[in-house]
């Protein structure tokens, strides 16, 4: 093929990218610098912001002493954190469950594609519509939680109105909303690519199923497990916020704030716009160091 | 049927399935009573299954948004104004940001122009960075939008509320531009540097010979694209459509960020406004999420194929 002139499509594409860079640079690359920028100001979104260097940081994880210890600036600040990395509890038990789901599907059996689709089902329907059926479902008073419990015999509970109960119970809608999801179509399919041959190979070892699993199924799933589990780290950190807005408003005392959640507060809130800036970045590198460590984990693991 | 053990499986199988499909069935009971108990203490248990009534006309109620305990409405509730905002901004930023994207991804997969690579890699980059980090800088372009305008282009009222024969309470477009606007509500969602990445890797797929076919016998750079390429990425943009629809259907933070009009709202907050009246009426609520959860059922059921291949795209080599 005769090479073409350099400058010759640059017409064309100027004119095919133009709507999208504008639109890039206006919403997404502009907003970025502006990002960084505020994070190191004091702003309330009606006077012009003032520069104060790194305070905001210095203010994030800052300690001073007082007669009783070490106390954080922002004690707040280190619950969220602490709340945010719980809610991330979601992550192993959507792998467990959906990889189960998966390997059972697998075998063939009839009916699958109609469990597939009913298993499925409930995580194309995200969003506020189901955060307000499992609010009914666990209001103390009306909730059938609690008429279930009742019918055991068990004292009811408070459930979203606990501070102990609220993070175990958003974890566990969630996980009804998760664990025949995305995860499981992509172990279905991924389970399709692992080749007979090496079971087949395995069994003559004489390896057991779960033998078997472990040194055949697992490993030929890893990158499969590797994309489930970064996506989910992502769309957990910064997408919980609907949950918490929807279903208990970061509450109770604060047991369901997150950290994107209380970068809304501060905002939205509290009008602590360069504060709350901060607190994004703070969400980027975590996403950023949480996801190089599993690059990490899955590439040593991978020899 | 062979009996073997295989077979045992469908036990836990239907439960499973039971226990997934009964919170649903839940939200249609409710939505179907009068009041805000599904299930009444000495209920046996099916009842989750199969409503004790049929009250058709609470579906009714919830449309007109008349919230209240039988005959007595007790407050109003925008619903179709709410409805209809959600339509028009999922419609909108679906057909926008898919047409963007397939535009930038055909600059990207098939033009040859210098600075290509690098400026793809910024787009790629970007796709790192949470959406939490843009949201405040979107959120002071949008509060300052209209006065930078204003000084820029004078005689004309953009930050005026349009009423267009509705009333001042529930102007019928919002404002031109800034918060409680449609523009707030649109515009930002047009551009996706995720779409571009995906439907680039789309288009890669395609092979060259058939557009530069349709290139060597004359056709322009436009008519390659939209006679040849587009047609071909089908399968791909169906998938993003579907994502888009989607995401934007159910989209909660930045609604709340740059509404304040409660003619101004998205489903996802006008919703809310069926429970903070006295308590909420759980029957009502159900219907009206029911009624939310009816276009993205369609819509899923339309584009199964490219949803489930848009699921497994990038996560399973194959």
């Amino acid at each position: 093929m005769k090479p073409r002139k350099m400058p010759g499509d640059l017409r064309p594409a100027a004119a095919f990218l133009l709507p999208n860079i504008i639109g890039f640079a206006l919403f997404t690359a502009g907003p970025v610098l502006v990002s960084i920028y505020l994070s190191f100001t004091s702003w309330d979104a009606l006077r012009p912001p003032h520069w104060i260097g790194l305070g905001n940081y210095e203010r994030l994880f800052g300690f001073h002493a007082t007669p009783e210890g070490w106390r954080a600036d922002d004690a707040e600040f280190w619950r969220y954190l602490g709340n945010t990395f719980f809610m991330l509890l979601v992550l192993p038990l959507n792998i467990a469950g959906s990889l189960a789901l998966a390997l059972v599907l697998n075998q063939r059996l009839r009916f699958q594609a109609f469990y597939r689709l009913v298993y499925f089902l409930p995580s194309i329907l995200y969003g506020v519509a189901i955060f307000f059926l499992w609010k009914y479902m666990f209001e103390p008073n009306y909730g059938v939680f609690n008429a279930l419990l009742e019918r055991a015999g068990l004292p009811p509970l408070r459930w979203l109105e606990d501070a102990r109960m609220a993070k175990p119970a958003l974890i566990f809608m969630m996980l009804w909303l998760t664990i025949g999801g995305a995860s499981m179509i992509i172990y279905l399919a991924a389970l399709q690519t692992v080749p007979e041959e090496l079971y087949e190979a395995a069994r003559m070892d004489g390896a057991g199923w779960w033998a078997q699993f472990r040194v055949v199924t697992w490993p030929a799933l890893r990158p499969a497990t590797f994309f489930i589990f970064t996506m989910g780290l992502i769309a957990n950190l910064q997408w919980n916020f609907d949950v918490a807005y929807i279903m208990t408003d970061g509450g109770p005392y604060g047991s369901t704030t997150t950290l994107v959640f209380y970068l809304y507060l501060k905002a939205y809130r509290f009008f602590e716009m360069g504060y709350a800036s901060a607190i994004a970045w703070i969400l980027f590198a975590l996403t950023l160091a949480v996801t190089v460590l599993a690059r990490r984990g899955a590439g040593e693991t991978n020899l | 049927m062979k009996f073997t053990a295989r077979t045992l499986w469908h036990i836990p199988l239907l439960l499973f399935a039971v226990t997934m499909v009964a919170p649903l069935a839940l939200m249609v009971t409710t939505s179907l009573g009068s009041g805000h108990i599904a299930l009444a203490p000495g209920d046996p248990l099916w009842r989750i299954f199969w409503p004790r009534e049929w009250r058709w006309h609470n579906f009714a109620d919830v449309w007109r948004g008349n919230v209240g305990i039988d005959a007595k409405v007790l407050a109003q509730v925008d619903f179709v104004r709410y409805y209809l905002n959600s339509i028009v901004v999922a419609l909108t930023v679906t057909v926008g940001s898919v047409f963007t994207s397939a535009c930038a991804a055909y600059a990207f997969a098939r033009l040859r122009w210098p600075g290509r690579d690098k400026i793809f890699l910024a787009y790629l980059a970007t796709m790192m960075v949470p959406a939490p980090v843009t949201l405040i800088p979107q959120f002071a372009l949008m509060k300052h939008l209209a006065d930078w305008l204003a000084t820029a282009v004078p005689y004309v009222d953009w930050s005026g509320l349009r009423y267009l024969g509705s009333s001042a309470h529930a102007p019928l477009v919002g404002r031109l531009v800034g918060l409680d606007s449609f523009f707030a509500l649109i515009v930002p969602g047009l551009f996706s540097a995720y779409g571009t990445f995906l439907l680039r890797q789309f288009l890669l797929t395609i092979p060259r010979e058939l557009d530069e076919a349709a290139r060597i016998d004359g056709a322009s750079h436009w008519q390659t694209f939209s006679r040849v390429i587009l047609p071909l990425a089908r399968p791909g943009l169906a998938t993003l459509a579907i994502f888009t629809f989607m995401g934007s259907w159910s989209a909660v933070l930045w609604p709340v960020v740059v509404t304040n009009l409660e003619s101004m709202y998205t489903l996802p907050l006008g919703m809310q406004e069926f429970q903070s009246q006295g308590g909420t009426q759980w029957n009502l609520m159900m219907g009206a999420s029911l009624l939310v959860l009816l276009p993205v059922v369609v819509v899923f059921l339309i584009g199964q194929r490219s949803f489930i291949r848009g699921l497994t795209m990038g996560a399973v080599k194959g």
